[in-house]
């Protein structure tokens, strides 16, 4: 998760901006802290040597600062102007940052996911960013910068992914009990490999097949899941909690909490609070078959 | 008037005791409750601030236990929420900001060559005000609801929606609470420093630590109304169900944010002013010289007073305001790097063409150098603002903050209770533990603190309560850990020093640093009448001669005989009336007498009506507010009569 491990153009630019900095830092920090120590440990020959009192003000706090914020201040102008712009063909996904998940969809499709956002390498992509709560903010430090979702406003971060890959992605402003755990993961894959993911995703998926799967459907619409989640294509369109569409596909349950095995499925179902304290999704009691049953019916959907 | 400047005679100690007597407090309980003598008001707010900053200390160390591995379970994040919270607040609001005022109050009539505060009572009631915000704030503490909102307490979470609880409210009340003390204080010292100088205390003439807190006071009067507003419209959306914030009913989220920062900015230099007036005095006293720039380095702390308030869009980067707006506040952002250059290249010139010596205070100041020089360069990392959104919210913030509001206030005061506190206790610290404790204090700060840099650039967020394992961040969190508690051990051995001195400490002479300011001309501790006859000033550095050699301070020699009460005031007579010359605010000509009222309960009364006011708003009980504004109307009433009183 290093800025500086950078595979987005933004990031990209960010980090080259980061090793004109730290090398100006770091000569500056070298040389004022050299004259710092120099001026103590020194000792005085002459009340006259060296320069004077306005020779070193002057120079010190003025002149040479003006040159080197003049640089910064036209690559700020520079980077500025150049980053977050819009940019034609860029690919639209909506992402709403929820307590503690983040609601992905991409619009024109009616797929909708939780905490993964499938990305094409080398296309511009705009990412519309709103939260229908409190403040949040979306962060994959190897992409691009921050941007805030608020409330009653639409944020839109702009950015171009280079490398394909899985990048971790993390909410960035404080949020409440579960800020800590608000993770998501940006995967991105080269254009066929994506437009085909895509396409796929059309489409909701299919019935299941075996016999404990379809006992955990009816579980699952029995129960109080269906209230909250949505499945698309059956009965269930809550809302509360993130779509459970394709969570046979995502590699972790709970926002990165923890990875999705069906282990973990099944503990999360029954005990979230125990991963995740605070968190949004009640205990849920359940017979150890109904729970093997409905885990089962949960990852076959993809 | 001629003015006749010779060194006083000393007058006989019949004189003095006839004086002390007219100025000394009640005895006991009753004395402490109605003391209005700014060097005992302006200890108590050292001492008390002292305690939060203990308090808030520890509250960052259970944080670090927390912090210290992945997955760790010793908080809840209800907890470690509420902790970084109180932390936050109570560094800012009840430990920074009050001890420098606490030193403000303590030194700035001293400096300036005055027997008090322009309005002593207003300055008692502005520490009970202080004192009783703390409490209000702390009895969360005590009934199990904290706030947890966050020290910065952004809107729509700590909305009512978001936090139903009344663990919000205690915070938005404390902070409208605390803000009257702060502006009181504000106003008191202004008044103070334009109206009670010595003859000849001209503006170019007067000490960077007295000009650091005229900055510091008129940056608290524009600021702290924007913190006031910002909370009372939290607590009216909390308490009455207005919309100010609510996006849904018209209301705007980001409004809550420029009101908090349009103070939250500016706050940071309310703090970092008056640091850099304490590292002025004494960078040129340690290093045996006039200090280098004076004027250069006034400059710089006005313009910092201006500059400073058109930056507060550079904590909202990432928002998704128009790029222009916010390209214009990175530009200033970078702009109010200068004045700090000019004063940080100014120091560097003083000990270039000085001698240092590096007693414990001039440690704490090269600390403070090395330190806020890192600060300084991250604060322009991240004014570059697409920079800053790579970096924002992450512990890259984290550790700049730090190096600035820590390294660079902290320091400074710490310097600062090893130079002054043998002034205010008549006791010498201990060098040779204060060497340590500077020791362990800079290498568990950086152990704190750099770290955290790498942190930020690997990508940890901040005010996460824990955080997964395989991400890399284990050891250098664990260093972290580690280097709190070296900084909070070094921190706690100036403590056990300061505690050592007041009972076993070497009495400390009148100026135990050969420095040049006023405070020093007198005993330490000081009469409480502070100067017997008022000082008469020639130069930046009374207490030196033109070679920088120790001269004793002269005095108008026909003040007693003056046919205008106001340079009668000067003399003896004038402290055995308990009265204080007031001056022509430019030229200092004796102008007026103020007469310094007596001991009075009336602001405490006054102090204690508002708590009860605020405290009536916070548990929703209609019986205890009003009684509280009956209380603080009545004790109003009597302030003002007194006065007419004290005319008649």
């Amino acid at each position: 998760m290093n800025i500086l491990h950078a595979h987005g153009s933004e990031a990209e630019r960010l980090a080259g901006i980061w090793w004109l900095m730290f090398g100006l830092g770091a000569g500056v920090y070298a040389i004022v802290a050299g004259f710092i120590v120099w001026a103590i440990v020194r000792n005085r020959t002459a009340a006259s040597d060296g320069p004077s009192d306005n020779t070193w003000i002057v120079w010190g706090g003025v002149v040479v600062p003006v040159v080197i914020l003049g640089v910064l201040a036209v690559v700020t102008v520079q980077a500025t102007s150049e980053l977050r712009r819009p940019e034609a063909n860029a690919l639209h996904v909506e992402v709403v940052g929820k307590r503690w998940w983040w609601a992905v969809s991409y619009p024109g499709t009616g797929f909708v996911t939780a905490n993964e956002v499938h990305l094409p390498a080398g296309r511009p992509v705009e990412i519309g960013l709103d939260s229908d709560n409190v403040i949040h903010s979306f962060w994959v430090p190897e992409l691009a910068g921050k941007l805030d979702l608020i409330p009653g406003q639409h944020n839109v971060l702009r950015f171009t992914p280079r490398k394909p890959g899985r990048y971790i992605g993390e909410c960035a402003e404080f949020c409440g009990l579960e800020h800590a755990r608000m993770g998501f993961e940006v995967i991105v894959e080269n254009a066929t490999d994506f437009d085909r993911w895509l396409a796929r995703k059309r489409n909701p998926p299919s019935a299941p097949e075996s016999e404990s799967a379809l006992e955990g459907e009816t579980v699952f619409q029995r129960q109080s899941c269906a209230g909250c989640h949505t499945v698309r294509g059956t009965a269930a369109q809550g809302t509360v909690g993130p779509d459970l569409t394709d969570i046979g596909e995502r590699s972790t349950i709970g926002a990165r909490t923890v990875a999705n095995t069906p282990a973990n499925l099944e503990a999360w179902i029954s005990d979230a609070q125990y991963f995740k304290p605070g968190a949004l999704m009640p205990p849920i009691e359940l017979s150890n078959r109904d729970l093997r049953n409905l885990a089962a019916y949960l990852e076959t959907l993809k | 008037m001629a003015i006749i400047d010779q060194a006083p005679d000393a007058p006989d100690a019949a004189t003095l005791e006839r004086i002390e007597h007219r100025w000394l407090d009640a005895p006991g309980i009753p004395g402490f409750f109605t003391t209005v003598d700014h060097k005992r008001i302006g200890v108590r707010y050292i001492y008390t601030s002292f305690v939060f900053f203990f308090l808030a200390g520890l509250a960052a160390l259970v944080m670090r236990d927390q912090l210290a591995s992945s997955n760790n379970n010793v908080l809840a994040p209800e907890t470690y929420n509420a902790l970084f919270t109180l932390h936050g607040t109570t560094m800012i609001f009840l430990f920074n900001t009050p001890v420098l005022a606490g030193f403000g109050n303590y030194l700035v009539p001293l400096q300036i060559g005055s027997r008090d505060m322009a309005f002593p009572r207003l300055n008692a009631f502005s520490y009970w005000v202080f004192l009783f915000a703390g409490l209000l704030l702390y009895s969360s503490v005590v009934v199990g609801h904290p706030p947890d909102g966050g020290w910065f307490a952004y809107v729509p979470l700590t909305d009512k929606a978001y936090s139903p609880a009344i663990n919000i409210d205690f915070w938005g009340l404390a902070i409208i609470f605390v803000g009257i003390s702060t502006t009181a204080g504000a106003i008191n010292f202004i008044v103070t420093i334009f109206k009670m100088r010595a003859p000849g205390m001209t503006f170019n003439r007067m000490p960077v630590f007295v000009w650091s807190m005229l900055v510091f006071s008129f940056m608290v009067i524009f600021a702290v109304p924007a913190v006031t507003i910002a909370a009372a419209l939290l607590e009216f959306d909390r308490l009455f169900g207005t919309a100010f914030y609510t996006p849904g009913a018209g209301g705007s989220a980001l409004l809550y944010q420029h009101l908090f920062w349009f103070w939250g900015h500016p706050e940071v230099y309310i703090l970092f002013v008056p640091a850099t007036g304490m590292v002025s005095m004494m960078v040129a006293v340690f290093s045996r010289r006039v200090l280098a720039g004076y004027v250069w380095i006034v400059t710089s702390l006005v313009s910092v007073g201006f500059i400073s308030f058109g930056v507060w869009v550079h904590h909202m980067f990432a928002t998704g305001l128009p790029a222009l707006a916010l390209a214009f506040f990175a530009g200033v952002s970078l702009l109010i790097t200068i004045p700090s250059g000019v004063q940080f290249f100014a120091w560097i010139a003083t000990m270039w063409k000085g001698t240092v010596e590096l007693t414990v205070p001039m440690l704490f100041t090269v600390g403070f150098l090395l330190i806020f020089l890192l600060g300084g360069i991250t604060g322009v990392m991240v004014s570059i603002l697409p920079f800053d959104w790579a970096v924002t919210d992450s512990y890259f913030v984290v550790a700049h903050l730090h190096y600035v509001l820590n390294g660079a206030v902290v320091f400074p005061i710490f310097g600062a209770l090893y130079y002054w506190l043998p002034k205010m206790t008549g006791r010498m610290l201990s060098e040779r533990l204060g060497k340590v404790s500077f020791w362990v204090m800079f290498v568990g700060f950086n152990l704190t603190f750099f770290p955290m840099h790498i942190l930020g650039i690997i990508g940890m967020p901040r005010r996460v309560w824990t955080y997964s394992n395989g991400l890399g961040w284990d050891t250098l969190n664990l260093i972290v850990s580690l280097g709190s508690v070296l900084f909070g051990l070094g921190t706690g051995i100036t403590l056990l020093n300061w505690a050592i001195s007041l009972r076993r400490g070497r009495p400390a002479p009148a100026n135990p640093w050969d420095a040049d300011s006023l405070e020093w001309a007198v005993a330490s501790p000081p009469p409480e009448y502070n100067f017997a006859q008022i000082p008469v000033v020639s130069s930046r550095h009374p207490l030196w001669d033109d070679d920088g050699a120790p001269a004793a301070v002269p005095v108008l020699a026909d003040a007693a005989e003056g046919r205008d009460p106001s340079v009668r005031s000067l003399a003896l007579e004038g402290a055995a009336d308990k009265t204080t010359t007031i001056t022509s605010g430019r030229d200092t000509r004796p102008f007026e007498v103020l007469e310094i009222p007596e001991q009075t309960v009336v602001p405490f009364v006054l102090a204690l009506g508002l708590a009860a006011f605020f405290a009536g708003l916070l548990i929703e009980a209609t019986v205890v507010g009003v009684l509280g504004v009956a209380i603080a109307v009545a004790a109003l009433l009597r302030w003002v009569w007194r006065t007419d009183m004290d005319r008649a």
